[in-house]
């Protein structure tokens, strides 16, 4: 009896490993793909910020995360996403919530949005499932 | 809007770059908003930021904002990393002055700052590039590594245990960075460059850090004092969008801030 238990708990415990190992691999990918984007800024002058911001992005959801920006600066925010998601896209919204205008990168579970802020202050950067399953996705953003 | 006018390296994408507007049509509600995410590593701008805006409003001189060397010898681990966040700063101003020297004088002293906290071996490497980089005149690539220097000082305070040092470490670099950006407003004032202040959610976001980290931590002495002058800062950097603090207006920023920074880096800490 104990050692079956002791086998039920290997199994489970080498499951929760590999989910693990497996969830760290995507957003690994969906990095180097984000820092992929931001590269092709950089020859525009663009620094990369070394953060980054990783997650799971889920069909009729969104993922939000909260910026601070300056006012006069340009930035592009990157977003690499790995399979079974198809299609990403990036949204950018002011502090009140409003959507802002921005230029746009789109190719498939690569994304990316710019612009330069009118004012400096607390802005959301969304990161929308177009097409496809949930799965792992990663920000990154650059400034000018 | 920002025209990426070289598509060179874009054209590596077999994707279609489309600069279509998003439109304005969506809107998000206050309760999205509040559930966003927020983290020290993204919802924190770096020092590097805020002097990249000041810069598009005129010509800054940069080295005329150096400060003395600070002591490196801190026992108290809550000034060590208001002070390494600081030397960050310290770090991005000698960039933006294109000063080799003074930016490997400052890694040598992050270095051994960082030595106290336990956390130089891994920076080790990290200090030659930083050195080469400034030899080699590569200050965009500096500024990234100076980024992940302080990146990979937090991450080991994390993996020590010392968590709570991470948002000093943050809050010292934008104190400093604050300091200089006011002080050269001051000197040279515009409405545009003075707009570049307003970052209420950004003081907000890191006092309601400094409220999650341990009570002990918080009630030391120096801690508390930032802390409580923080809440200060956040009411004077809290204007409309379309408002610019007047001259008065940003000395009086200046003058929290350089308060708060003489604290900081003095040997005698509060009582």
């Amino acid at each position: 009896m104990k050692r079956c238990l002791w086998i039920f708990i290997s199994f489970f415990m080498l499951e929760i490993s590999i989910a693990l190992h497996a969830e760290t691999d995507a957003e690994v990918a969906a990095r180097r793909d984000a820092l992929d984007i931001a590269g092709a800024f950089s020859n525009e002058g663009f620094k990369i910020r070394d953060g980054h911001w990783c997650g799971v992005v889920k069909p009729h959801d969104n993922a939000l995360v909260a910026v601070n920006l300056y006012a006069g600066n340009q930035y592009w925010f990157s977003v690499g996403a790995t399979e079974p998601v198809k299609k990403i896209g990036v949204t950018v919204y002011d502090e009140a919530g409003k959507q802002v205008t921005t230029d746009s990168y789109d190719n498939g579970d690569k994304a990316a949005a710019g612009f330069s802020p009118a004012n400096s202050g607390q802005y959301f950067v969304s990161v929308d499932l177009v097409e496809g399953e949930q799965g792992s996705f990663c920000l990154v953003y650059s400034y000018k | 809007m920002i025209r990426v006018a070289n598509l060179g390296v874009l054209t590596l994408f077999i994707g279609v770059f489309a600069a279509a507007g998003a439109g304005e049509t969506g809107h998000l509600s206050a309760d999205q908003l509040a559930k966003a995410g927020r983290s020290d590593s993204i919802t924190i701008p770096t020092p590097g930021e805020l002097f990249a805006a000041l810069g598009k409003t005129g010509k800054t001189n940069w080295s005329g904002h150096y400060r003395g060397p600070i002591p490196v010898t801190y026992s108290n681990r809550a000034q060590i990393a208001l002070n390494l966040g600081g030397l960050i700063a310290d770090g991005f101003i000698a960039v933006e002055a294109k000063d080799s020297q003074q930016v490997k004088n400052i890694g040598s002293d992050i270095i051994k700052l960082a030595k106290a906290l336990g956390v130089s071996e891994q920076l080790l490497s990290r200090g030659s590039s930083i050195n080469e980089f400034a030899e080699h005149n590569e200050w965009d690539t500096l500024q990234e590594e100076l980024e992940a220097t302080q990146n990979e000082v937090k991450s080991s305070m994390q993996s020590h245990a010392d968590q709570d040092l991470v948002i000093l470490m943050t809050l010292g670099g934008w104190i400093r960075g604050t300091q200089v950006v006011t002080a050269a407003i001051v000197k040279d004032y515009s409405e545009g460059s003075a707009k570049v202040l307003r970052q209420p959610a950004l003081v907000h976001f890191m006092q309601s850090k400094i409220n999650e980290i341990s009570p002990e931590l918080r009630g030391e002495p120096l801690v508390k004092d930032v802390s409580q002058q923080l809440g200060e800062i956040e009411k004077l950097v809290s204007f409309p969008p379309d408002k610019a603090p007047t001259l008065d207006e940003v000395r009086k920023i200046n003058t929290s801030v350089a308060k708060m920074m003489t604290e900081i880096e003095s040997k005698e800490l509060p009582k």
